[in-house]
């Protein structure tokens, strides 16, 4: 598979605080990865090193396998970092036309890039005018002007109202669905949940994991129960391998499963037993639980 | 080359305060041509500025290069404000995203002022040329183009201060600041370190010494031709005072400026290289 872009080891210094720690990962061609981790957790430091605005401290990063610097890969890149920066006295198009002079790429696909937006009936107004939610749309159309390798988006739903979100998510699908790999940091897990494959997880600058969207939720779920036998049941589930750890909440037994059980043989098993269940749930968890598991942050819905 | 001053061009030309300071500055430079026209036509008294001599060639060169240099403060705001409006619109931050380099950025910005230097000091001679060619007593071809360093010299100038200029906006970052900076940096040079100098080794180490500080080796690039003037140096000699002053462009004059030229645009690279944005 083709490598786009491979992080080694890096780490970013702000003064005293180490911003991002020790991290390496890979983008590999066509999928859509996630960068997860909460404010202050070093996604967009490490977004800033790759895209040349953001010295590093130590390590290293190479795109497409270090074949082009940094300044040349980047033309095939598309990026949003934070906050849309365009010239506000300049229309939509005059920001655009500047973007493929720097990008060396024809301006024909302007009008084009405008229109998957929805921006092209404003095209000829100046960027100052622009709403949040347009001004982020007029960014994705600038980054997709020379029809990238890969787009970056750094929390690209961030100050939009619902409708705004709604539409850049819209965008994102279609551009993902093309076949455009996409590396999208975001502290929003749903977002990440609906359009990642992969996702590199983050706290306080250390990777907590990179991988497949289905291997992190690999767990096999876990089951609610409740009994007036409590303690046989506890005593049961401490024996048996299958389960892993136990958690008591509000009366609620929390069983994590190491393997594969439906709700149908554990509720079997234990009837023989003699323990009768008052409530029974078999549930997976969710991206969010997961990551707040991973984050050390847990905070339960009761 | 071509592409990284049309990307600088775009920036500037779209701005409507840029574009109003830059043709405001071309035409004060045309109104150079004014002075032709002062005329006091009181009784007795007549006085017409251009038959005083004011326009032969080769002193116009100096005279011309002179008052130009003048304007170029003018000019400095929209040099400084081209490089911190970049900061404060964060648009230097999306160019690097984008795909300029460092170096890419820095050379886009010196090229603009190297192009506009240089048109300055073309306007300039050939707003000389015309007036010297209309009111000039003598327009031989040899003395016509004589002492045509003092352009050079200009050209150097002109090159040397926006590149201060551009230097304090990737500095300061804040264009108003900038040009404040600016106007501290000039007092510094001229009260500060010149009566420092001269406190601790004297007038004479003093004035050798502010020939080798940024703005003021600018400026003394182009001597003032006032007192150059003939009708003005008559006026001395029957004081019975006498002017011997070297008006003169010298060459280690030009490779100061040069230097500093250097330094600056190198500072600059340097500064945006190491900074975080």
């Amino acid at each position: 598979m083709e490598t786009i872009l491979t992080v080694n080891n890096l780490t970013k210094k702000f003064g005293f605080l180490t911003a991002v720690k020790d991290l390496s990962f890979t983008i590999e061609k066509g999928n859509v990865y996630g960068i997860l981790g909460p404010n202050g957790s070093g996604k967009s430091t490490t977004l800033g090193i790759v895209l040349n605005v953001v010295n590093r401290s130590a390590g290293s990063f190479s795109w497409f396998n270090g074949s082009l610097s940094t300044h040349e890969a980047l033309k095939k890149v598309g990026a949003i970092i934070e906050r849309p920066n365009f010239y506000p006295y300049m229309t939509a198009v005059q920001n655009l036309k500047l973007v493929c002079k720097i990008k060396e790429v024809s301006p024909d696909k302007i009008a084009e890039k405008l229109e998957l937006v929805g921006l092209l009936d404003r095209k000829d107004s100046k960027f100052r005018t622009y709403s949040l939610g347009m001004k982020q749309r007029l960014a994705i159309a600038s980054a997709l002007l020379n029809d990238p390798e890969i787009l970056i988006l750094d929390e690209p739903t961030n100050g939009l109202d619902p409708q705004g979100i709604h539409q850049i998510r819209e965008i994102i699908k279609k551009i993902a669905s093309q076949g455009t790999t996409i590396l999208l940091a975001s502290h929003l897990l749903d977002e990440v949940e609906k359009v990642c494959s992969h996702v590199v997880i983050l706290r306080k600058g250390e990777k907590l994991y990179s991988g497949p969207v289905e291997d992190m939720l690999a767990s096999h779920g876990f089951f609610e129960l409740q009994t007036e036998h409590t303690d046989a049941l506890l005593d049961f589930l401490e024996k048996q391998a299958i389960f892993g750890a136990v958690k008591q909440e509000n009366g609620v037994i929390k069983v994590i499963l190491k393997e594969e059980m439906d709700a149908k043989t554990l509720n079997e098993q234990l009837f023989a037993k003699g323990i009768v269940l008052s409530h029974l749930v078999k549930r997976k968890e969710s991206l969010e639980e997961q990551f707040l598991t991973l984050t050390n942050n847990i905070q339960k819905p009761a | 080359m071509l592409r990284l001053l049309q990307i600088e061009l775009i920036k500037l030309w779209n701005n409507r305060a840029s574009k109003v300071l830059i043709i405001s500055y071309f035409t004060l430079l045309l109104c150079m041509a004014l002075i032709a026209a002062i005329k006091f036509d009181i009784g007795p008294i007549q006085f017409h500025m251009a038959e005083q001599g004011i326009f032969n060639f080769p002193y116009i060169w100096h005279l011309n290069t002179w008052i130009a240099g003048g304007l170029k403060l003018f000019f400095a705001i929209v040099i400084v404000s081209m490089m911190a409006n970049e900061y404060s619109n964060k648009t230097i931050k999306q160019n690097l995203i984008d795909g300029l380099s460092k170096k890419e950025f820095i050379a886009s910005k010196f090229l603009t002022v190297f192009t506009f230097s240089l048109i300055s000091t073309l306007f300039v001679f050939l707003i000389s040329l015309t007036l010297g060619l209309i009111y000039s007593d003598f327009t031989e071809l040899s003395i016509v183009f004589s002492e045509l360093e003092y352009l050079l010299a200009y050209f150097v100038k002109l090159l040397g201060f926006f590149s201060f200029c551009l230097f304090l906006g990737i500095l300061v970052k804040r264009s108003a600041f900038a040009l404040g900076f600016l106007i501290v940096w000039y007092a510094i040079e001229n009260l500060a370190l010149r009566f420092l100098v001269w406190w601790f080794a004297g007038q004479e180490a003093s004035a050798t010494f502010m020939k080798y500080l940024p703005l003021e080796s600018m400026s003394n690039l182009i001597k003032e031709p006032v007192t150059r003037f003939k009708a003005v140096q008559s006026m001395v000699a029957q004081v019975g005072e006498e002017l011997n002053k070297n008006y003169n462009v010298h060459f280690y004059e030009l490779l100061i400026v040069l230097l500093w030229t250097a330094i600056f645009i190198y500072l600059s690279y340097a500064l945006l290289k190491k900074r975080d944005l």
